[in-house]
């Protein structure tokens, strides 16, 4: 059941990257070149994005448990701390280098196989290269 | 100064939408986040971590805009020529900095927001004002 609802919200997901052109890497830079030619299309997606998620969000809270009978995995982490902002940082500066955020790096395979297992194995070293570091004590 | 002949708000809501509704479906449906930095690490983190779910949702999101692209016969051109010397350092720094920072555009942005977390939201502003600022650089400075 888990595993079926994964997959289609996946495929829902990416084609909404898709249509929305987030997959595009050219349509986010215009968005984020607030001194060029200025596209607020991005702005649209992640608000409506936001609200139709917020419709879902606000549905679980009256229910006990997900329709696959888990428990809601409600994220217990709510500091906002300097490793919230250095991360957030980072990763809007490489972000704002590419063009892609991950989700249109897996969507953009399709459109642009060069660019996004480029994209997508520099990711995932990038990520593999912080999980080598040492845990912190918190 | 507004682009006028590339803004597209109609794919830009459906797509929205689409967005929207999928982190819904998984919450409802899984009560899990849709975050694809959070699920993409998954998949390299640790066994235990590591579950079917992650690699069907990300399996079905190359699914999904493979059957868009078809489906609409193709609505961009793949970019050419970009500077590998900005992609992939960048996409390094998008792989460290989502570890570092718990999330990316759909955790905190869509997810973060809708669920008014304030985590969420800061961390939203937080890398959209890099962003900004960095293709700024890139775009007019250097």
């Amino acid at each position: 059941m888990r595993n079926l609802i994964a997959l289609i919200a996946g495929g829902v997901f990416g084609a909404g990257l898709y249509v929305s052109m987030m997959a595009n890497p050219e349509k986010v830079l215009a968005f984020l070149d607030l001194a060029g030619a200025w596209d607020p299309s991005l702005l649209l997606v992640m608000g409506a994005g936001v609200i139709v998620a917020g419709i879902g969000f606000a549905l679980s809270r009256r229910m006990d448990r997900a329709i696959s009978g888990e428990t809601f995995s409600t994220p217990m982490n709510t500091a906002i701390d300097r490793r919230l902002m250095a991360g957030a940082a980072l990763f809007g500066i490489g972000w704002g280098m590419t063009g892609y955020c991950p989700g249109p790096g897996f969507a953009a395979l399709v459109v642009n196989p060069t660019e996004a297992v480029g994209y997508l194995a520099a990711m995932l070293l990038g990520m593999v290269a912080f999980s080598w570091l040492p845990a912190r004590r918190d | 100064m507004i682009d006028f002949d590339a803004f597209t708000p109609w794919l830009a809501l459906v797509g929205g939408s689409l967005i929207g509704m999928a982190a819904s479906l998984l919450w409802l449906g899984t009560g899990r986040i849709a975050g694809i930095s959070g699920i993409a690490g998954a998949m390299i983190g640790k066994s235990g971590e590591r579950q079917a779910w992650q690699a069907l949702f990300l399996l079905g999101l190359v699914g999904g805009s493979l059957l868009a692209h078809l489906a609409s016969g193709g609505l961009f051109e793949p970019r050419a020529g970009y500077s590998w010397w900005l992609l992939l350092p960048g996409a390094f720094l998008v792989g460290f900095g989502t570890r570092l920072g718990s999330g990316c555009t759909s955790g905190h942005g869509v997810c973060g927001i809708a669920r008014l977390s304030l985590r969420g939201l800061t961390a939203t502003v937080t890398f959209m004002v890099a962003a900004i600022i960095t293709v700024f650089l890139v775009r007019h400075v250097f």
